[in-house]
Formats: C-alpha cells, sequence, structure tokens
C-alpha cells in the first residue's frame, strides 16, 4: 500500500523535499514505520530516533496506531510555536 | 473573522479584542497574551524568525485548544491567532485572548492556553543570526 509522507522544519531540508510517496506493507505500525522511514531516509535517521513525533492524518499517532492505504504520516520535530 | 486563524499578515490587537468582547455583554475582563519577536535567543542575536506551521493540523490543534478552554475554565471566549512566514524582530507572533466574567479566570485559560500551544501545536521556528539559520528546538 501507498502512504504520504510529509516532512517538516529541519527535516525537510535534510530529507530534499517536503513530501514523499512510500510503498509499505499492510498493518504496519506507526513504531514499525518509523524503522522503515530510518532506511528510507538515512539522513533524518538519528532525529526519528531523538525526538520525532508522527502523525496520521494530522492526529498524534501511537506507536500501535495502525498505517492505512492512503494515509498522510508526518514526522514532526519538537514544535517551537508561540 | 475567526476566532481562530494562522496566517501570514499582521493582526490588528484591538480588533482581536473586539472579536472576543463581541461574544457576549457579560464579559467583565479580558486577557491578553502577545508573543512578539525578540533580538536575543540564548545569547545570540536575532535576526529575524520564520515560523512553518502543518496547514490543517495546526488550525486543528489551536480549536481543540479552544474547546478545551472553554470546557475546563469558566471563561466565555477565547481567540487565537498566530502568524507564520518570516517575522521582523519587534513584529507580533501569536495572541491569544480570553474572555471571561471575571479576570481570575481570564488569567488562568491564558496562561493555560499559550502553554497548551506551545506543547501541541505543530508550528515550529526558524532564527536567523549573523551565522546562518536554525530551526529551533524547544519550547520554554
Amino acid at each position: 500500500m501507498i502512504i504520504k509522507v510529509r516532512f517538516f522544519s529541519m527535516l525537510k531540508g535534510k530529507v530534499g523535499k517536503e513530501e514523499a510517496s512510500l510503498s509499505i506493507p499492510e498493518n504496519t505500525s506507526a513504531y514499525q514505520l518509523k524503522n522503515i522511514l530510518k532506511n528510507e531516509f538515512p539522513a533524518i535517521a538519528e532525529f526519528i530516533d531523538k525526538n520525532i513525533m508522527i502523525s496520521v492524518n494530522q492526529e498524534f499517532a501511537h506507536k500501535n496506531t495502525v498505517i492505512k492505504d492512503g494515509d498522510e504520516v508526518a514526522l514532526l520535530p519538537p514544535f517551537s510555536g508561540g | 473573522m475567526d476566532l481562530i486563524r494562522i496566517q501570514k499578515q499582521g493582526f490588528d490587537i484591538n480588533k482581536e479584542i473586539e472579536l472576543v468582547k463581541a461574544a457576549s455583554k457579560s464579559i467583565g475582563g479580558v486577557v491578553v497574551f502577545l508573543g512578539t519577536a525578540r533580538d536575543i535567543s540564548r545569547g545570540k542575536e536575532i535576526i529575524k524568525l520564520d515560523f512553518e506551521h502543518y496547514p490543517g493540523m495546526a488550525e486543528k490543534k489551536l480549536k481543540e485548544i479552544r474547546d478545551t478552554a472553554l470546557k475546563n475554565f469558566n471563561i466565555i471566549e477565547m481567540g487565537i491567532v498566530h502568524r507564520t512566514g518570516a517575522i521582523a524582530i519587534g513584529e507580533n507572533i501569536v495572541l491569544i485572548a480570553a474572555a471571561a466574567q471575571h479576570r481570575n479566570d481570564a488569567f488562568m485559560a491564558c496562561e493555560w492556553a499559550i502553554t497548551e500551544l506551545k506543547r501541541v501545536t505543530p508550528i515550529w521556528k526558524k532564527e536567523t543570526t549573523k551565522k546562518g539559520e536554525v530551526w529551533v528546538e524547544e519550547h520554554p
């Protein structure tokens, strides 16, 4: 199945694009997705390990959140608004 | 004009206050938090700021903050506006206005809302110094 991955803040610069389409297995959890993303985008692997949150369809995901076909996943570095 | 907005352009503080005051004649106090762009950050001189947000999710989180504030505090209305894009030193970044019958409820709701905004809203700040640009990874 295909998902959309979005990058923000410093991740966008390190990956070199704002979003990417990614083919992942059915029933992938957010936790498993982090490992897939580390392999797919080695430039940001250390950030994914450290302090990146994941959202699925614009809601915060838990490690057991199951990703579905067509989902929009975003990698969210620590926020600094306000 | 919406009470909850993320926008590139600046905002008029008086208009934002009037917007929440329009909710009810029972309002007896409005507490406003105004975040502005300062020229120093962690000891470094800042030339300008840039804010990026996650369109859709950021607005949704701000709406949730307003909904939760209206539920958990004895306030009548709350407005939140946050700017995005390039912001010069001294310009306004964010405004939260909490309106209540009595001041104490408005103070508490406003303080909670700005802390929550920093915690849950997907907005990121980039600081430009003489040495270059850096994305800020903290929300003090």
